[in-house]
């Protein structure tokens, strides 16, 4: 057998091998974290399931700049609700960080071995003292609580003060 | 004006503001308030306003950093940052520092907050390789930390030495403000509070504190305190020579 023969009959080997040793359910199916509320009726999510998870990543490419660059601050699609949302805690109220499987992004991305470096500067947990806060107000009509936003009175709250004066 | 008068009316032009929003009114014969609303979330900012911040020189205290504190703790740098701790105090960020100057004839000591000027000929950009160095409609200059590659040609650039880089790995941010190792950033005029029609903190921080040295506002709307202001009692560029136009003006210089 040349040495060519011997490389080739060793490739074919190795490609018949290979659906026997990489077996289907060898690694744990993830389990993916449950999101704290419905942000839709419809479909829980704020766009149907199938679609997010095919398509989440382009929506966020998409979100980021026109945040950044427009100012555009919209809050379907944008990261911090989706954490908000998805990232829960455990029974001692600790949250997971990236890379813990227990983190919802992680939970798959592990899975799936697919790296994201958001968390290299986004932050990966609900930011505790105000997210309820922030989580309350804008133009979700499934939260409308007026809330205080720092120390300064949200649009909603002024509106309220001043249009009671006038009467 | 007195502290006590200055916050009384900025609490009446609140309310003004939202009745004239309400009912169109005059507020005198000839005067009309400008319509001060939100801008929808939906909404990209646009060049209609230019936001600035006007520095009062002789009112900013002596010893005082409410305003860098503040900024800290908004923004999650320093103080409120215990992560970068490999970092020396010459490398950490610093988005607003304290900088004091003395007159060397006559002696006269004065102390101002610096921070990113927000020039409007920003040499930032001009040198970045990227695009992430970045002037959004509005005057504030950002970087955009999806594409900055860390180069610091940006840092170099800057007359005002406003920029900082990341050396560190960083955890529990702010939502507000992204920042992680690699990537260059400073002062964004509370980018994430204007935008809701808020005031950035360390303009709020002085206020609070009723030093009130700070004035935040539309440079392009002739009616807001910032303009009035500069038209009544002017306001000087930092190294105005380099023609870069900066959105932060200095009184009493
Ligand atoms: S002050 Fe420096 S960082 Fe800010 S816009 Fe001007 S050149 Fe850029
Ligand atoms: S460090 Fe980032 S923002 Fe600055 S010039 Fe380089 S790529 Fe641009």
């Amino acid at each position: 057998m040349s040495l060519r023969q011997l490389i080739q009959t060793t490739i074919l080997a190795g490609l018949i091998a290979l659906p026997f040793t990489v077996q289907a359910g060898d690694a744990p199916t993830p389990e993916i974290p449950k999101a704290k509320e419905k942000a839709t009726e419809e479909y829980g999510c704020v766009a149907p399931t199938d679609y997010m998870r095919k398509n989440h990543m382009d929506e966020l490419m998409h979100k980021r700049d026109k945040t950044l660059r427009k100012g555009i601050r919209t809050r379907k699609f944008s990261l911090a609700e989706c954490i908000n949302c998805h990232v829960t805690p455990d029974e001692d109220g600790q949250f997971a960080s990236f890379g813990e499987d227990e983190h919802f992004c992680s939970s798959c991305h592990n899975y799936a071995s697919v790296s994201v470096d958001c968390f290299s500067c986004h932050r990966d947990t609900p930011e505790q003292t105000d997210y309820q806060h922030t989580f309350n107000t804008g133009d979700n009509p499934h939260h409308g609580k007026i809330a205080l936003e720092g120390n300064k009175l949200s649009v909603e709250t002024l509106q309220v003060l001043t249009e009671g004066d006038q009467q | 004006m007195t502290n006590k008068t200055y916050n009384a009316d900025l609490s009446r032009r609140h309310f003004f503001s939202k009745a004239a929003a309400a009912a169109g009114m005059a507020v005198a014969p000839g005067v009309f308030l400008r319509q001060v609303h939100a801008r929808p979330a939906e909404q990209a900012a646009t060049s209609e306003q230019r936001w600035g911040i006007l520095i009062d020189t002789n009112k900013c205290a002596k010893g005082c950093d409410s305003c860098v504190t503040a900024c800290m703790d908004e923004n999650g740098w320093g103080r409120a940052d215990a992560s970068e701790d490999k970092s020396g105090p010459h490398q950490k960020a610093q988005w607003i520092r304290k900088v004091t100057i003395k007159d060397k004839q006559t002696g006269h000591v004065q102390s101002l907050p610096l921070m990113c000027q927000h020039c409007e000929n920003p040499p930032c950009v001009d040198v970045c390789p990227t695009g992430a160095s970045m002037k959004r409609a509005d005057g504030i200059v950002l970087v955009d930390k999806h594409i900055c590659i860390g180069c610091r040609y940006c840092m170099m650039a800057c007359p005002y030495k406003a920029r900082s880089f990341v050396h560190e790995d960083l955890e529990d941010q702010k939502v507000v403000a992204p920042r992680g190792k690699g990537t260059v950033e400073s002062c964004t005029m509370c980018v994430h509070r204007v935008d809701k029609d808020g005031t950035p903190a360390c303009v709020e921080a002085c206020n609070a504190d009723n030093h009130n040295a700070m004035y935040f506002g539309d440079l392009k709307d002739p009616n807001s305190e910032i303009s009035r202001q500069l038209k009544d009692y002017g306001g000087e560029q930092l190294r105005a020579d380099l023609g870069l136009n900066t959105g932060v003006r200095y009184q009493g210089l």
